[in-house]
C-alpha cells in the first residue's frame, strides 16, 4: 500500500492521508482530481471494485465528505477517496459512466442529502421518500424529532413516558405518594 | 489474530476494464398500445420481500424494469446518529431481518476498530459460529424461495422445518430466534449452553439429509432445470460495473470470498475454499448457494472441534453511558450470504456516531444489476430472476 501511496503522490496531488488499516487508507482528494484518480486506480491500479459511496454531513465546517470506497479484490486492499464541498453549493461529478451502478448511490444521496450530481441516470427520480417537500433528511440539521411530532398526530391510548420521570415515578416513596 | 489481514489472491483476476452502461433502446411509447405497465409488488407472491418491480410488457416479454423501494425505510443510518455507541447495538440487527447477525458483527468491528478494542479470541470463534449459523438460516430461506418462484412449494416446507430447528439453537444460545442482539461491541454476550454440541450435530445432520432430498427433487427436477439454466445469465464483465459480490459473482467464476481475501475473525484458522461455478445462470447461483450451504455445515463442525471452552468472552468497555470515541472513519466488511456486508462508520469525538452507512449486497443487486438483467425476460421469469440474486430489500433502504 505504501509503494502505491508514493506512486499515487507522484502522479495526482493528494491531500492529507489517514492510514487506518495495512489494507485499507482514505485519501483526501481535490473535487476536481477526483476523477482522474478514479479512473487510474481502477485501471490501472486494479481497484476495480466501487464499494460504496456515500456522504458525510460535516455541518460545523458547512462541508459535506463524499467517500468514495475502491477495492483491489486482487490484493485485498481499499481506498477510500474523501472529497469536500459545500454544503450551500452541494454538487459532484458524476462517476456513473466509470461504475453504472454509481448511479443509484448518486440518486440516493440527490434526495437524503440534496446534493447533485448533474447527469447521473435518472438522479432527480424519487428513491426511498415519496412526495417529500421537506430538508434532505440525512442533513444535520433536519430534526426528524420535531418532523415526525408535525407530521403525525399522537394515537390516543399510547402513552410515551420519560424513561427518567417515570422510573423515579415508580421507584421512590416520593414518586408513588403522588 | 488481527482482524482483515491480507493475503495476495492471485486467481482473482477479473477481464479487461469493464464499461457496461445499460444497453440504449428505442423511447417507449405507451400510447402505441403495443405495451402494458405492470406491477410485480410490493403485494405480490413473486416478489422479494418489501420492494416492487414496475415492469413495462410487450406481449409476454419484459422491455423495462425500474426496482422501486421505500416500503420498508426505517432511517436506521439517522437514528444511529442520534444514538450512543451501545443504544446503536440493539437498532443495527433490525436492519436485515432473515440474516442480521452481519450487522451485529460489522458494527461490532467498526466500533472496536476505532475504539482500539480487540474482542477475545473465544467470542471471535462464537461470532463465527452465530455468522455460519446465520448463513445456513439465509440459504435455507432463499432456497424455498427459488424453487417456490418455479412451482416447487414443497422445497420451502422442508427447508423452513430445518431452518426452525437452526431457530432454536439460536434461541438456545442467543435467548431469541431471529434478532439475536448477541454480538456486541467489546464481545458476545454469553457462551454455549450445556449440550450445544451435540444437539447442533442432530440439527447439521438433519440439514444435511434435508438437503440431499432438496437435491433429488430441485436440482434434479427437469423443469426446474429447463426454467433456470441459460436464464438470467450474469456476464463477467457485469461483475464490477454493477458491484456484483458473493455466490452472485462466484456463479460467474470469480473466487471471490472475503472469508479468504482479507480472512476476519478465525477464518484463517478454518479449512475451506470458495464454492465457484462457470455458468453464471440461475442454475449455477442456485447450485453455488447449495454447495455454499454444506460447507458452512462443515465449517460449523470445524469450529465446534477447535473452539477453545474457556476464556473470557469479553473485552473491558469503558463507562458506556459515557462512552466517547475519537474522530475517524474505517470499514469493516464480511461474506454474508448475499455478498459483501459492510458498515462504513465516522465518529467525531463526540458520544454519537457521525454517521453509519450499511453496505449490503442488495443495494447493488435489487437496484442497478437487476434492472440491467430484466430487459428480454419472459414475465414467468422475472420472480425466479429476482429470487436468484437473493435480494433483501431491507438492506437497499436502511
Amino acid at each position: 500500500m505504501r509503494t502505491l501511496l508514493e506512486n499515487l503522490k507522484e502522479r495526482f496531488p493528494l491531500g492529507p492521508i489517514t492510514e487506518q488499516r495495512p489494507d485499507l487508507v482514505f485519501v483526501t482528494v481535490e473535487r476536481s482530481g477526483l476523477r482522474p484518480l478514479l479512473a487510474h486506480l481502477r485501471d490501472r491500479e486494479g481497484f476495480t471494485h466501487l464499494v460504496l459511496l456515500t456522504a458525510v454531513d460535516w455541518i460545523e465546517e458547512n462541508l459535506f465528505q463524499l467517500t468514495y470506497l475502491v477495492h483491489d479484490r486482487r490484493r485485498g486492499r481499499d481506498i477510500g477517496l474523501r472529497v469536500l464541498v459545500p454544503r450551500d453549493a452541494a454538487e459532484m461529478e458524476t462517476i456513473h459512466d466509470l461504475w453504472p451502478t454509481a448511479a443509484t448511490y448518486q440518486r440516493e444521496l440527490r434526495e437524503m442529502f440534496g446534493i447533485g450530481f448533474p447527469g447521473s441516470p435518472r438522479v432527480d427520480e424519487e428513491f426511498i421518500l415519496e412526495g417529500w417537500v421537506d430538508l434532505p433528511p440525512y442533513r444535520r440539521d433536519f430534526d426528524t424529532k420535531a418532523f415526525a411530532e408535525e407530521a403525525f398526530a399522537h394515537r390516543p391510548g399510547r402513552e410515551t413516558h420519560d424513561p427518567a420521570t417515570h422510573m423515579r415515578e415508580r421507584l421512590t416513596a416520593q414518586g408513588r405518594a403522588k | 489474530m488481527t482482524r482483515h489481514e491480507t493475503i495476495s489472491n492471485p486467481e482473482t483476476v477479473l477481464p479487461a476494464t469493464p464499461i457496461a452502461l445499460a444497453p440504449e433502446r428505442p423511447a417507449i411509447d405507451l400510447s402505441s398500445g403495443k405495451y402494458l405497465k405492470l406491477w410485480q409488488g410490493p403485494q405480490h407472491p413473486g416478489i422479494t420481500g418489501n420492494m416492487s418491480v414496475e415492469l413495462t410488457v410487450c406481449g409476454d416479454e419484459v422491455v423495462e424494469g425500474k426496482t422501486h423501494v421505500g416500503y420498508l425505510h426505517r432511517g436506521f443510518e439517522k437514528l444511529m446518529e442520534r444514538r450512543s455507541f451501545i443504544q446503536c447495538f440493539p437498532i443495527v440487527c433490525r436492519v436485515c431481518v432473515p440474516e442480521p447477525d452481519f450487522n451485529e458483527y460489522c458494527y461490532a468491528g467498526a466500533i472496536e476498530e476505532l475504539a482500539g478494542i480487540e474482542a477475545p479470541i473465544r467470542a471471535q470463534w462464537i461470532r463465527t459460529l452465530i455468522l455460519e449459523m446465520g448463513r445456513i438460516n439465509s440459504y435455507l430461506m432463499y432456497l424455498g424461495g427459488q424453487a417456490g418462484a418455479l412451482g416447487l412449494g414443497v422445497v420451502g416446507q422442508w427447508t423452513t422445518y430445518v431452518r426452525d430447528l437452526m431457530l432454536d439453537r439460536f434461541e438456545e444460545l442467543t435467548g431469541a430466534r431471529i434478532y439475536h442482539m448477541f454480538i456486541l461491541p467489546g464481545g458476545v454476550r454469553d457462551g454455549l449452553p450445556e449440550g450445544f454440541d451435540g444437539r447442533m450435530e442432530e440439527t447439521l445432520r438433519e440439514i444435511e439429509r434435508t438437503m440431499a432430498d432438496v437435491d433429488e427433487v430441485m436440482f434434479h427436477n427437469a423443469v426446474f432445470k429447463k426454467r433456470t439454466k441459460g436464464v438470467g445469465v450474469i456476464p463477467p464483465e457485469l461483475i464490477d460495473a454493477y458491484g456484483v459480490t458473493g455466490p452472485n459473482a462466484r456463479a460467474a467464476g470469480l473466487p471471490n470470498d472475503v472469508r479468504r481475501d482479507q480472512p476476519y475473525l478465525v477464518y484463517p484458522q478454518l479449512s475451506f475454499e470458495p464454492v465457484t461455478a462457470t455458468a453464471s445462470d440461475m442454475f449455477a447461483r442456485s447450485d453455488v448457494r447449495r454447495r455454499d450451504l454444506l460447507m458452512s455445515v462443515d465449517l460449523i463442525r470445524q469450529i465446534l472441534a477447535d473452539m477453545p471452552r474457556e476464556g473470557a468472552l469479553m473485552a473491558k468497555l469503558p463507562n458506556v453511558l459515557h462512552w466517547k470515541i475519537p474522530r475517524g472513519e474505517t470499514y469493516v466488511r464480511g461474506e454474508c450470504s448475499r455478498g459483501e456486508y459492510g458498515y462504513y462508520a465516522v465518529t467525531d469525538g463526540s458520544g454519537f456516531p457521525r454517521r453509519i452507512n450499511v453496505r449490503g449486497p442488495s443495494y447493488t443487486h435489487a437496484m442497478a444489476l437487476l434492472e440491467h438483467l430484466i430487459p428480454g425476460t419472459n414475465i414467468a421469469d422475472v420472480a425466479a430472476l429476482m429470487v436468484s440474486l437473493h435480494t433483501y430489500p431491507p438492506e437497499i433502504e436502511r
